[in-house]
């Protein structure tokens, strides 16, 4: 057996017909393409989410208010008004809980800002001087918010670069201008670098402003609606959890775990939700992606029955010249197999093409798994094997008389 | 050589069975040239298929070179096909888009010979059939009798035991049908053993030996008495 002539042979009869040749590899490029492209907008996404929630902080812990009651009514998560400054302060002070290194308590609402003519509707953040660390954000210009500040609920605001955007113009320097929050007039002091992330929740859309400032002019409240809480490290995290679980129980007055009025939420717990979601969203996007692939099999499939039927007498003849059965299925599952190795090869390029176009459009992380490669390779040449195999065995099945005679 | 005792073909098509070969015996030695003669629907195809190995009788026996065909499998079969038989179709059969000596050199390759054996065994065969300059043409380069030509090589190319022709010369000008016969008449001469299916006298008439077929039956099996030998020698 010479491998070259055979391939050469090959290669010769799926040219005769070129345009049905092209529109069947066309087929299989479609399928290939999108599976590449899907699987890697899939793990490009998952990446981009694993990236944001892990440069929040590996061992930060968040305690919200569960829902909250208004007559009777249960409210969303977040909205109880049950968290206070003191909680925050406990569990940074308590003996009880060793494993905590920092606390930052947040009371955050959206709110209508202007700025000379501009303004914006955006998220204000009350904190205290220990978000800097707790929460791993970094200045650009000017200071953040000081421990005096908010104990003298001053009028001092913390842009986020999106907010200068929108409320200065791009790169203008907000250090020093004021801007207006709910009818007060705040002096910016400082801005905060980029950090990325968009949707729901944008980093660099933030107005910081210190907490006692937040809660007494701005909203009105004594309640905190979120605590951040810094755990020693990230070995030590269930053991915080549990530490901070025990000592609010106690301080609410809650005697078993089951009634508790908060959550305590690990970046883990995020990153593990958001992974699984991404996770989901990829496979569902690759199993849509495997359909066209099995079309595009059903359409070499469909090329080689055609094929067989038109050169019946040429099987016919070559069996009464001494083919033997594998001969003529080894011919035809070879015509196969190249049209799909073929198909495959282009289909990774176009796949390889069409995700990073994708990737630079939508701004995310280009990433082309070898994984998803290879598999994309063995999957067109097992596509051709299967489909081609039908085919192949009816032609090696032809009777020689049969063959010869047909017209 | 060749022993067929007592065989018949039936097909059966839905209700109607058709008897296409009806008890036939006969013997063939090694370097014959027989003739097998015959009506329309008399049965000549049927035991051509049959004394080829591309089909098997329903009842009898076929022993070719001691071997009974009839038992054989379809690996076998291709085998036979391959190493014992040159078949000679009426409409040449040549590959379609395939050159002369890669035609010749294609029973070659199912036999597992290397390239360059085959391909310098087609060329001197192309040469013997007097298409030497011809080895790269196609078969539509080429004209009916130089495509038959080009057949008997690729027949002749695994040295078989023997040369089926099925009607040769049917489709081919008078001129070059007398090449044809030249052809086989020597090649017989050589000592090749040679079986051809006609319709024509004047063609069986080149045949040393001729059985009429008819209905299914042997009704005459003789040797020809004015039998035609071709002079002119080939042409190209």
């Amino acid at each position: 057996m010479e491998y070259s002539e055979i391939v050469t042979d090959a290669l010769g009869n799926l040219t005769v017909n070129k345009m049905r040749t092209g529109l069947a590899v066309l087929g299989i490029i479609i399928g290939i393409g999108s599976v590449i492209a899907l699987v890697s907008l899939g793990q490009g996404s998952q990446k981009a989410v694993t990236a944001q929630i892990q440069s929040l902080g590996s061992n930060l812990l968040t305690v919200v208010p569960s829902g909250g009651q208004s007559g009777g009514v249960r409210q969303a998560a977040g909205s109880g008004t049950n968290l206070t400054s003191a909680d925050a302060e406990a569990i940074l002070n308590s003996p009880a809980v060793t494993t905590v290194k920092n606390v930052s308590p947040e009371y955050t609402d959206r709110i209508q800002v202007t700025a000379g003519r501009n303004n914006t509707n955006t998220m204000v953040l009350g904190v205290t001087p220990q978000y800097l660390e707790v929460r791993k954000t970094e200045l650009s210009s000017g200071t953040f918010i000081t421990a005096r500040d908010n104990e003298a609920q001053a009028k001092v605001a913390v842009l986020g670069p999106q907010a200068v955007t929108d409320l200065f113009g791009e790169g203008a320097a907000a250090v020093g201008q004021s801007v207006r929050i709910n009818g007060q007039a705040m002096r910016v002091i400082g801005v905060t670098t980029s950090r990325g992330g968009s949707g729901f929740q944008n980093q660099d859309d933030r107005i910081y402003v210190p907490l006692s400032t937040a809660q007494k002019l701005l909203f009105g409240t004594n309640y905190v609606n979120q605590i951040a809480v810094e755990a020693n490290s990230e070995d030590v995290m269930t053991q915080a959890q549990d530490e901070i679980g025990y000592l609010l129980l106690a301080r609410h007055r809650l005697s078993d775990p089951s009634q508790a009025d908060f959550f305590i939420m690990s970046q883990n717990d995020i990153l593990n939700t958001a992974s699984s979601v991404t996770g989901t969203f990829t496979a569902l996007l690759s199993g849509i992606a495997a359909i066209s692939l099995v079309v595009g099999g059903i359409g070499i499939m469909n090329i080689m029955l055609v094929t067989v039927t038109e050169r019946t007498r040429e099987i016919g003849l070559r069996k009464a010249l001494g083919a033997r059965k594998r001969h003529i299925i080894t011919q035809f599952l070879l015509e196969s197999v190249i049209l799909t190795a073929v198909g495959g090869t282009f289909g990774i390029a176009f796949g390889i093409a069409v995700s990073y176009i994708i990737a630079r459009v939508i701004s995310m992380p280009f990433t082309i798994a070898v994984s998803s490669v290879a598999l994309a390779i063995g999957v067109s040449g097992g596509i051709g094997i299967i489909f081609g195999w039908y085919p192949a065995r009816l032609a090696s099945n032809l009777q020689p008389i049969e063959a010869l005679r047909y017209e | 050589m060749i022993k067929v005792t007592h065989i018949s073909k039936v097909y059966a098509t839905d209700s109607v069975e058709t008897l296409a070969l009806d008890d036939v015996s006969f013997e063939i030695t090694a370097g014959e040239f027989v003739a097998i003669m015959g009506p329309s629907g008399s049965g000549k195809s049927t035991l051509m298929h049959i004394l080829g190995a591309l089909d098997v009788p329903s009842r009898g026996t076929y022993m070719l070179e001691g071997a009974d065909v009839g038992s054989l499998d379809d690996d076998a079969l291709a085998d036979i096909r391959n190493r014992k038989i040159g078949f000679i179709f009426q409409s040449y059969n040549l590959l379609p888009r395939t050159s002369a000596v890669k035609n010749v050199m294609l029973p070659m390759y199912y036999a597992g010979i290397p390239k360059a054996k085959r391909y310098e065994k087609a060329a001197g065969l192309l040469g013997k059939v007097g298409l030497s300059d011809r080895m790269h043409h196609t078969g539509s380069q080429l004209s009916g009798g130089q495509q038959q030509r080009v057949a008997i090589a690729r027949a002749l190319a695994m040295d078989p035991a023997i040369l089926l022709a099925d009607e040769p010369t049917g489709n081919i000008a008078s001129v070059q049908a007398e090449e044809i016969m030249s052809i086989f008449q020597d090649l017989n001469n050589a000592g090749h053993t040679i079986i051809m299916i006609t319709h024509e006298s004047d063609i069986a008439e080149h045949a040393g030996r001729i059985i009429y077929l008819k209905d299914g039956r042997i009704v005459r099996d003789g040797n020809c008495h004015r039998r035609r030998t071709v002079k002119t020698g080939v042409k190209s």
